[in-house]
């Protein structure tokens, strides 16, 4: 048994496992009756029909084709360290306010990009916090921690 | 005359002082963000969504329309310069216009693009200010099999416009569909899929799921691509058309603009599938196709002008049916859902200021749009040439402020990062995301109407198949799927997104 079509297959994966764990899901719900469903009766048919697609995607893939696919190429680093910058960007927002955590973020999702310069990142960071402090800050008001919480009181 | 009426009263709510400059600030920044390359309608709206909350509701929506149609201007602004289309409508667009930039007639390209879409654009908001009476009235008469039964039209359309495998985008609708059921059940008021996680409890926001899916996942993959863009480095100049242009051009931009607007109404039509059928019609009917693709001017009129006036016209099914045809207008379902507007056709009845006001700074839109644009282009241009590492972290920086003042919380920020990681799986699989935000949006309508339909039919249901209505849009979701699988048409389809 050889995989044809390797996008096919690891998307028939993708709907089973989604499709099965809504079913799983909704079974700790009231499912109800046709006339009376419950929370659970729509997801459960959703759940259902997206195995069902994915089972026959997966068949599909396995099938002798004429043109193999190839398998999709993946580079981790831009993706990780834009996911990771956003992410830390979540966490420090409130205790270090956002001034600190806009420089923070533009440097390190920097790093991302093939082209990276230090000088370039700074400078880029120098002049965000500033475009942030006059537009978000003092003309659209925003409801945001400024500074970090530490310097109050 | 009830439509001079309401138009009269759309101008007197759109031209007040703050509205009108609320309209120019839509349009301007839309067409800012809109010209970056690779950022589209989609993630200008989702990116400048939350710089409208502070607005009131009728100045918010004329905001967003402005920010969607300068997005649209400034996509075709890329795609003639540096042959990178700013979203998927104008990929043709390409085609003919960045040849004609080639040839040293950019600003004849951009002339044409910008009047074209302004004659559309005048055309299709006549057509929207006519049939939303009418259509709203006809709306008022469904009961839930109707919805259920429209709703599932409207998703099977959005198959249609997918590139790629039919039974992938399926599923990405019925994943959209269970995404939308995460929160609290509006019936029973029980929670869902929150896995008591209480940030959840008013399910996954839109904007984590717009702005993951598609701001965050293209930041990505362009890093990934890191392809240099070749920018015209050559002065713009030449703006006027000559008789002969506005000769050959002016019955392109007519039947660019009919093309669209007829497209822009159905269920998975819009800007993208009417500026395809545009170019196609104009080839097919043009004494010399073979100059199509090498800088014809009838390659640009009438593509541009069909794209805008599909735009434009595919608000009808929003504004009175509460259905967005396809995924730009499911932004600004969401939106107009933030902002505690239904869309629907009670808009029409119970706040006919707001709709008719929207209606018409549409209109004063595409005005500011064609004042703004062809003075400005040599802005835009300079914009293009801002290195992308220099832009994609104030990009990423924009999106993470934005979404943190949605709810004042830094848990949806973590969201959008999860769900910029769904995005980059969805786009490495081919799986495209646009019918997954269609399902999210409908899922909690559809799923409420069918168990309406159902309650008030005893669990049987034949309902859906005995009332004429409701079986009128089952059968053509059904032929609709019928058409797209039948293998002549899939290898057409096939081959119209490849010369994309």
């Amino acid at each position: 048994m050889r995989i044809s079509q390797p996008k096919d297959f690891l998307t028939g994966l993708m709907f089973l496992f989604f499709g099965a764990a809504a079913m799983v899901l909704s079974r700790g719900l009231t499912i109800g009756t046709a006339a009376k469903m419950g929370p659970g009766y729509f997801p459960f048919v959703l759940g259902l029909l997206l195995a069902a697609l994915g089972a026959v995607l997966l068949w599909r893939s396995l099938l002798p084709a004429k043109d193999r696919e190839s398998w999709p190429s993946l580079q981790l680093k831009p993706l990780a360290i834009v996911l990771l910058s956003v992410f830390l960007f979540s966490q420090i927002l409130k205790p270090f306010g956002l001034l600190l955590s806009t420089a923070l973020l533009v440097v390190m999702v920097s790093k991302a990009s093939h082209e990276f310069r230090w000088r370039e990142a700074l400078a880029n960071a120098a002049v965000l916090v500033v475009i942030v402090l006059a537009v978000f800050v003092y003309f659209l008001k925003f409801q945001i921690p400024v500074w970090p919480a530490f310097t109050a009181g | 005359m009830e439509l001079l009426s309401n138009l009269a009263l759309g101008f007197q709510t759109a031209v007040t002082p703050m509205n009108l400059v609320y309209c120019f600030v839509g349009a301007l920044i839309g067409t800012l963000i809109g010209v970056l390359p690779g950022i589209g309608p989609v993630q200008t709206i989702a990116i400048l969504l939350p710089t409208t909350f502070a607005l009131p509701p009728v100045a918010a929506l004329i905001m967003l329309a402005g920010i969607y149609y300068g997005a649209q201007y400034g996509g075709s602004t890329t795609s003639i310069l540096v042959n990178v289309p700013g979203e998927a409508s104008s990929v043709v667009t390409c085609l003919d216009g960045h040849q004609m930039a080639r040839r040293g007639r950019a600003g004849a390209a951009l002339t044409v693009s910008a009047l074209g879409s302004f004659v559309a654009g005048t055309f299709a908001t006549l057509v929207l200010a006519v049939l939303a009476l009418p259509l709203s009235e006809l709306a008022f008469k469904f009961g839930p099999e109707e919805y259920f039964s429209l709703m599932a039209f409207g998703l099977i359309g959005s198959v249609v416009m997918a590139s790629g495998s039919m039974l992938k985008a399926v599923g990405m609708i019925v994943l959209g569909l269970l995404l939308g059921m995460i929160g609290t059940d509006v019936t029973s008021g029980i929670q869902r899929f929150t896995f008591g996680v209480s940030e959840l409890a008013d399910g996954i926001g839109f904007v984590c799921l717009a702005m993951g899916l598609f701001a965050i996942c293209d930041i990505v993959n362009t890093l990934e691509k890191r392809d240099k863009r070749e920018i015209l480095k050559s002065k713009l100049t030449g703006f006027m058309l000559s008789k002969e242009d506005i000769r050959t051009c002016a019955p392109a931009v007519v039947r660019g603009t009919l093309c669209g607007s007829l497209l822009g109404i159905l269920p998975g039509g819009g800007a993208i599938l009417s500026s395809f059928t545009a170019y196609m019609l104009e080839k097919k009917i043009a004494r010399d196709p073979e100059s199509f693709g090498k800088g014809n001017i009838k390659g640009v009129a009438a593509p541009e002008s069909a794209n805008n006036a599909a735009a434009q016209t595919s608000f009808v099914p929003l504004l009175t049916l509460g259905i967005p045809p396809n995924v730009v207008l499911a932004m600004m379902a969401g939106a107009m859902m933030i902002h505690g507007i239904q869309p629907g056709p009670r808009v029409v009845t119970a706040n006919p200021a707001l709709f008719w006001g929207v209606i018409v700074s549409m209109w004063l839109g595409n005005v500011i749009l064609v004042l703004l644009n062809l003075p400005l282009v040599g802005i835009w241009v300079r914009l293009l040439s801002v290195p992308y590492r220099l832009l994609y972290p104030a990009i990423l920086l924009f999106c993470c402020i934005g979404l943190y003042s949605v709810n004042n919380n830094t848990f949806d920020i973590g969201l959008t990062a999860l769900c910029g990681l769904l995005g980059y799986i969805f786009y490495k699989l081919e799986c495209e995301p646009a019918p997954l935000i269609l399902g999210f949006i409908l899922g909690p309508m559809m799923e409420e109407n069918l168990r309406r339909a159902m309650l008030l039919s005893r669990g049987d249901p034949s309902v859906f198949f005995t009332r004429p209505l409701s079986l009128a849009f089952l059968i053509m979701a059904v032929a609709m799927l019928i058409v797209v699988a039948l293998p002549s048409i899939r290898g057409k389809r096939e081959q119209a997104f490849k010369e994309g």
